[in-house]
């Protein structure tokens, strides 16, 4: 059983608050992301668990006891570091040995054991090499290897992708999550990439400056973020925000910007009610703006910035009076750059925060 | 261009180490005596190494005072040494370091004062003072034990040379591999004999063949808390080059001696090189990106 609790954890580096009052429950068998920019506290967050770092303040608990001073060999972790951490001097049996020879395990235990655990990331054929002579990729698996060959209650993957080129990256994240589901070990992985945490994850916790914003699953994240920072953080192109006011005419609720006046889901009108003429910040994401070449067929007119073909689709900046917004349009969009555009976002597809708090409103 | 900065250190580097070089093989191969009066008498003094009767002796002095000091000191005490200190907080650590540094910067004759002063077998000796705190009787450790003292003297000094060059080896060692092999389930001892030691091998050869050259060139202490005596009994190697060729005046035959520790110095150091050069060329490291 592997069920994480963390308790008000905390980790200070005499100024420095590298984390602060993270509460966070892991499921048995969960594979939970930590996501954040970088320096935002998760490899700190990692390594209190492994117990290599104690805690300030707070409680680790796995199972409902608490672990705050048991030390690493004691915690049955497996952990992948960034820098995979191969030891350079042994081959990569050795290197998967390890963990098992320190525990004394007999010999042919030993032996079957790592060829199981190699077995498992294929890397069956490589186990006499030494690190130096293993691409990035093999190394990652031999990394994953070791940290599996103990068969860890919880294991901890810091970064475990951000050493592999983008086509290896791709291949290595369904490869992990399908081993995670197989083996049904719980497992917390790292990562500045959102992308990474939204394909691989059951759910995500997203961190910043030390403070956890938001834990959900990748949907929750997506639709429903708690402030703009996640709202910012998930999804590429990112959202847009754009500074509006809120009018009512007609009973009718509606967003009005600079050159821009966007109706309001009816369902919202409550909530925005007591925000009457006053400022909010709402949020856009590109993928739900239509982007029309047809005169005087939308609300928004615009004009075009830039369009960036990506392939299956093109991201395209429009102006708006002073504000760039960021589109994405279908494979076939046929606008070019200073050419008028109208934009039409459903009203049921925009987001509302408030510009002091940056919380989600509705 | 080249030749302009390289220039000064080959000059340098003929001056005082080849040309003495090449004087000592030529002296040995005369009988040059105190008054500096000698003719050439061929391979006379090297026939004469292997009739001489204090050199076996001598020989296993040095063998004990090479093999003690380098073990015990030199090498082991440094590597506890930068082993403790980098596991401590780093200011503290540094502190720790530089209090072991201060016999290096002491003048040479200070320091072995300081030893004779603190072994003094008078009651006003220091180690006697504190003896007589307990009830015990005054002790003459130097004639005592003098094998004792001069390792000591030798190994607090010498220890703090493998202490700095092992303690940068070992903060050179990613923090990520410690923390992997703690994550393994490896204790502070399984961790230095299975992930520090194999990865500061290099720093640590260097120590061991670095630290052998220079005990089997020393006799400084040696010399000035029992000067080999009594009789030859902790007279090793170097110090009797010294005191053949300069207390007894016989140049020839010193220098005869002598030799053979150039020579065998130079190939000690040149294999060590190649032994190194190889090495790194057959495993480049591969530094991981963070
Ligand atoms: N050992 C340490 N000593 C001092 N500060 C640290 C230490 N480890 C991390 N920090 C600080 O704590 C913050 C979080 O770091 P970290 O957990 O490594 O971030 P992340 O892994 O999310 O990039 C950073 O500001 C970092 O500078
Ligand atoms: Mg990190």
């Amino acid at each position: 059983m592997g069920r994480i609790v963390l308790d008000k954890l905390g980790k200070r580096f005499g100024v420095v608050e590298a984390l602060r009052d993270l509460n966070l429950e892991i499921a048995d068998a969960e594979l939970i992301a930590l996501l954040g920019p970088s320096g935002c506290g998760k490899t700190t967050t990692l390594l209190m668990l492994a117990g290599i770092y104690k805690p300030t303040s707070g409680q680790i608990l796995f199972d409902g006891v608490a672990v705050n001073d048991l030390p690493p060999q004691d915690r049955h972790i497996g952990m992948v570091f960034q820098s995979y951490a191969l030891y350079p001097h042994m081959t990569v049996f050795d290197n998967i040995a390890f963990p098992l020879r320190l525990l004394r395990r007999p010999v042919d235990e030993i032996q079957r054991r790592v060829l199981e655990a190699a077995a498992l990331v294929q890397i069956e054929a490589l186990m006499d090499r030494r690190p130096s002579q293993l691409s990035g990729g093999q190394q990652q698996r031999t990394a994953l290897a070791r940290a599996l060959v103990k068969q860890p209650t919880l294991l901890l993957l810091d970064e475990p992708l951000s050493n592999l080129d983008a086509k290896l990256r791709v291949l290595m994240r369904a490869e992990i999550k399908h081993l995670q589901r197989r083996l049904g070990i719980t497992t917390i992985l790292v990562t500045h990439d959102q992308v990474e945490a939204m394909t691989m994850a059951d759910r995500i916790a997203v961190l910043r400056d030390g403070l956890l914003q938001q834990v959900g699953t990748p949907d929750d994240l997506y639709y429903r973020p708690a402030n703009t920072f996640v709202a910012g953080f998930i999804g590429s192109p990112p959202m847009n925000f754009i500074p509006a006011q809120v009018e009512t005419t007609d009973g009718q609720v509606a967003f009005a910007a600079e050159g821009m006046r966007l109706p309001a889901a009816e369902w919202t009108a409550p909530h925005l009610a007591r925000r009457r003429g006053g400022p909010v910040l709402v949020g856009v994401r590109p993928e739900d703006i239509r982007l029309s070449l047809v005169p005087g067929e939308s609300a928004v007119q615009g004009r075009i910035l830039d369009v960036e073909p990506l392939g299956r689709e093109l991201v395209v900046a429009v102006t708006v009076g002073r504000q760039v917004v960021v589109a994405i349009a279908e494979h076939g969009f046929a606008g070019k750059p200073d050419q008028p555009v109208g934009m039409f976002v459903p009203p049921e597809r925009i987001y509302v925060f408030d510009p002091t708090t940056e919380s989600a409103i509705v | 261009m080249l030749l302009l900065f390289l220039g000064p250190f080959v000059l340098l580097t003929v001056l005082f180490f080849v040309m003495p070089a090449i004087i000592t093989a030529f002296l040995a191969l005369t009988n040059l005596d105190a008054a500096f009066q000698g003719t050439y008498v061929g391979l006379d003094n090297f026939r004469g190494l292997f009739a001489d009767p204090l050199l076996p002796r001598v020989l296993l002095n040095t063998v004990v005072y090479v093999f003690f000091t380098l073990i015990c000191f030199n090498t082991g005490l440094g590597l506890v040494l930068a082993l403790l200190t980098t596991h401590i907080p780093d200011r503290v650590g540094t502190v720790f370091r530089a209090i072991w540094l201060l016999p290096r910067l002491t003048p040479m004759v200070v320091y072995g004062l300081l030893w004779l002063w603190f072994v003094d077998p008078t009651k006003y000796g220091m180690l006697n003072t504190a003896r007589s705190w307990f009830g015990l009787a005054p002790l003459d450790l130097i004639s005592a034990s003098p094998w004792l003292v001069i390792v000591l003297v030798n190994g607090f000094i010498g220890a703090s040379l493998g202490m700095v060059i092992l303690t940068s080896a070992i903060k050179s060692v990613p923090e990520d591999y410690v923390r992997a092999a703690r994550v393994d389930g490896a204790s502070s001892l399984a961790i230095v004999r299975h992930v520090i030691l194999p990865l500061i091998r290099w720093p640590l050869t260097f120590v061991l063949v670095n630290q052998t050259l220079a005990l089997l060139t020393s006799y400084e202490y040696i010399l000035l808390v029992t000067g080999g005596g009594p009789f030859y009994d902790t007279t090793v190697y170097a110090l009797y080059v010294f005191r053949r060729a300069i207390q007894n005046g016989d140049y020839g035959y010193g220098a005869a001696l002598a030799f053979i520790l150039v020579v065998v110095g130079a190939v000690a150091a040149l294999s060590y090189w190649r032994l190194l050069n190889f090495e790194r060329m057959i495993s480049a490291p591969k530094i991981e990106a963070d």
